[in-house]
């Protein structure tokens, strides 16, 4: 029932693949990388940066606005890292606050009044994790965008330029088709967070990297992402006039695909892409732990007392036992 | 894996008394249990297993678990310091759950509702494919049955050993809460100590109504992710459901001794909508007309309902009696 067929793979990566994975996170977060801005004005003939949440102030590390692609009307939205420290610090690594998810957000239903597709690029480590962020939400702007994209009624393309950082890429990847360059990433914790976690060590960043099958051409292969992108010789960096032209190439071809169907069968397929995903197998209906009535229990259903549940209650069946000792298996 | 026997003595000292991580008091644990697992002392609200947690907020008996059966694979073959699959047997013969979540029917005071329910224990409540197919579903049965969500989290978010099928978990949760929209069935999400990260940057934040426990962890990133990245440490007590209400996130923090009566009137305050039979009626067939509002008055009336909600009833003069002044 799944898009996410299980890969046939050694249960411990080999050397080589933890080497090889770690290669592809690095190139994927290469300095000269392509950002969105660096390929907008080579994809589209036209764009008009639109700035602000209207609520709070507008934030750097997401871009988008209006764009013309062959002549029509899309709707951009990507993460912004910066080619430099001192636009890295102005772009805050490309890591967006709230108030840029809910930048993002209005830019979306703009297009949704106006019937544009939607384009994104996703490339960011993450969301911003910091006490402002909190402060303002972030966990609500990335659900209310997750949410927003679920039900519009344009379609979308996302492509994955570089990193695919957890949350704060899936709040503007929710898509109807997901293209990724072969070089970038996508995964639900950065390498390093789940090394943390796990290993216990952030050295183990590159086996972190390597057990979450998080490159390209694996997630392609788990039917997260529906198309990779080749890059032209050595990576993206080289050249980037040449990434923006397979970039839009597999855009145009995409949204040729996407744009004939008819909006509730567009809805339709998205809701059922995402209801197909994960690996859940239906099995029988376990038993429960097998129940020794206590004795008060027992005389008190024999002589039909009062305030004596005549089932088991779900207390018994799943009790508490000691808590807090499994704080560090859990998730991101 | 002890073997446990019915009669064996078990019951050694250490297992008796709990103490309270708050105030240091040491409680006797039949103690904890008749306070609701909170304690008497400080009122620090411990975890509650599932069971627990039914047995709290839904009427005796009237839970039925669906989708009891659904299990997690290995789609990634993960392995870290241990493999996955032993990470979710060991978690099985902890708490006798099948995964980090369950899901069902029950009623509140006599109104049905789908409810999802989280054990952090279970690998940390983390949601991976099986937790994320179950909260689908309940949401799924909400729509086609027109009966109010109910979700109560506990989560430290996505699980990591599933990996960005786990991420997009948050999507798949999300998804059907845009149709309750449409359909006008209600989604209440109740937050306990801890809900983080990708349970919270979904479909936890969304609740039409959102109740959280006293002091509860609710925060987007790890206290560890955020010291890590940003070089800053949080603030005391910043990551707290006091916190979120203050900033507008939670709708109300409310004590766990008062949950359930909380819950049951806000079923009543935010009923499903009633679908359109072209009529101008609503749905029990109940407009504001004077009959609507009489039958409404007759069912305040009837007290059974008000009881149980804790609402101060008062008298309502018959027919026409309002609109007359005093005598």
């Amino acid at each position: 029932m799944t898009n996410g067929t299980p890969l046939t793979v050694s249960p411990t990566p080999t050397p080589e693949a933890v080497e090889a994975a770690w290669r592809r996170v690095q190139l994927a977060r290469h300095p000269q990388r392509p950002r969105t801005l660096d390929l907008v004005p080579r994809i589209f003939d036209d764009f008009l940066e639109m700035h602000g949440d209207r609520s709070f102030r507008d934030d750097p590390a997401i871009v988008g606005g209006p764009a013309l692609l062959e002549g029509r009307a899309v709707m951009v939205i990507g993460h912004q890292k910066g080619n430099d420290t001192d636009s890295n610090i102005f772009r805050n690594f490309g890591s967006p606050y709230p108030e840029g998810f809910r930048k993002a957000q209005r830019l979306m239903r703009l297009a949704d009044k106006l019937g544009m597709p939607v384009l994104t690029f996703l490339d960011t480590a993450g969301a911003f994790p910091g006490p402002a962020a909190e402060e303002r939400g972030q966990a609500e702007a990335i659900a209310s965008s997750i949410k927003l994209m679920t039900g519009l009624q344009v379609p979308i393309v996302v492509t994955i330029l570089g990193e695919g950082g957890s949350g704060g890429a899936l709040a503007i990847g929710v898509g109807d088709i997901v293209l990724a360059l072969e070089n970038a990433v996508y995964s639900v914790i950065s390498p390093e967070g789940c090394a943390a976690i796990l290993w216990r060590s952030a050295a183990a960043a590159p086996m972190a990297a390597a057990a979450m099958r998080m490159t390209a051409a694996e997630q392609l292969e788990l039917g997260v992402v529906d198309e990779v992108i080749d890059e032209p010789g050595e990576g993206a960096h080289a050249d980037h006039a040449a990434t923006a032209a397979s970039v839009k190439k597999a855009i145009l071809a995409a949204l040729g695909r996407v744009s004939q169907l008819e909006t509730e069968a567009l809805l339709a397929s998205r809701y059922a892409r995402l209801r197909g995903i994960g690996l859940v197998r239906e099995t029988e209906r376990p038993a429960r732990p097998s129940e020794v009535p206590s004795l008060r229990r027992r005389i008190g259903r024999l002589l039909h007392l009062p305030g004596i549940p005549s089932r088991p209650r779900w207390s018994e069946i799943w009790p508490s036992g000691d808590d807090g000792t499994e704080k560090d298996e859990g998730g991101a | 894996m002890p073997i446990k026997f019915p009669f064996s003595r078990r019951a050694a000292p250490t297992d008796a008394w709990t103490m309270c991580p708050s105030c240091e008091s040491q409680i006797f644990n039949r103690q904890l249990e008749r306070n609701l697992r909170v304690c008497p002392t400080c009122g620090h609200h411990f975890r509650m297993s599932i069971g627990e947690r039914i047995d709290l907020l839904l009427d005796e008996s009237s839970f039925v678990e669906r989708d009891a059966g659904l299990e997690s694979g290995d789609p990634l073959g993960f392995h870290d310091q241990k493999p996955y699959p032993e990470r979710l047997e060991a978690s099985r013969l902890k708490t006798g759950l099948r995964d980090a979540a369950v899901w069902g029917t029950g009623r509140i005071d006599g109104r049905t509702v789908a409810i999802g329910l989280f054990d952090f224990r279970f690998m940390g409540g983390s949601m991976g494919s099986v937790v994320g197919e179950k909260l689908a579903r309940c949401f799924e049965a909400a729509l086609a049955e027109r009966i109010p969500a109910i979700v109560v989290s506990a989560s430290g978010g996505a699980r990591m050993q599933e990996g960005t099928l786990s991420l997009l978990q948050l999507a798949k949760t999300t998804a059907p809460l845009g149709r309750l929209d449409a359909a006008g069935v209600p989604f209440i999400s109740i937050l306990t100590d801890p809900t983080t990260g990708g349970v919270l940057a979904s479909f936890a934040s969304l609740g039409d109504l959102i109740l959280a426990e006293p002091k509860a962890l609710i925060g987007f990133a790890g206290a560890r992710v955020a010291s890590g990245t940003v070089g800053e440490e949080l603030p005391e007590g910043f990551q707290s459901a006091e916190s979120l209400l203050e900033h507008g996130f939670v709708d109300q923090v409310v004590p766990r001794s008062e949950l359930r009566s909380v819950l049951s009137r806000s079923l009543r305050l935010l009923p499903v909508a009633p679908v359109d039979d072209g009529e101008g009626t609503n749905g029990d067939g109940r407009g504001w007309g004077p009959i609507g509002v009489l039958s409404g008055i007759a069912e305040r009336l009837g007290g059974a309902v008000s009881e149980t909600i804790g609402i101060e009833v008062e008298k309502v003069p018959e027919r026409g009696g309002a609109e007359e002044p005093p005598a």
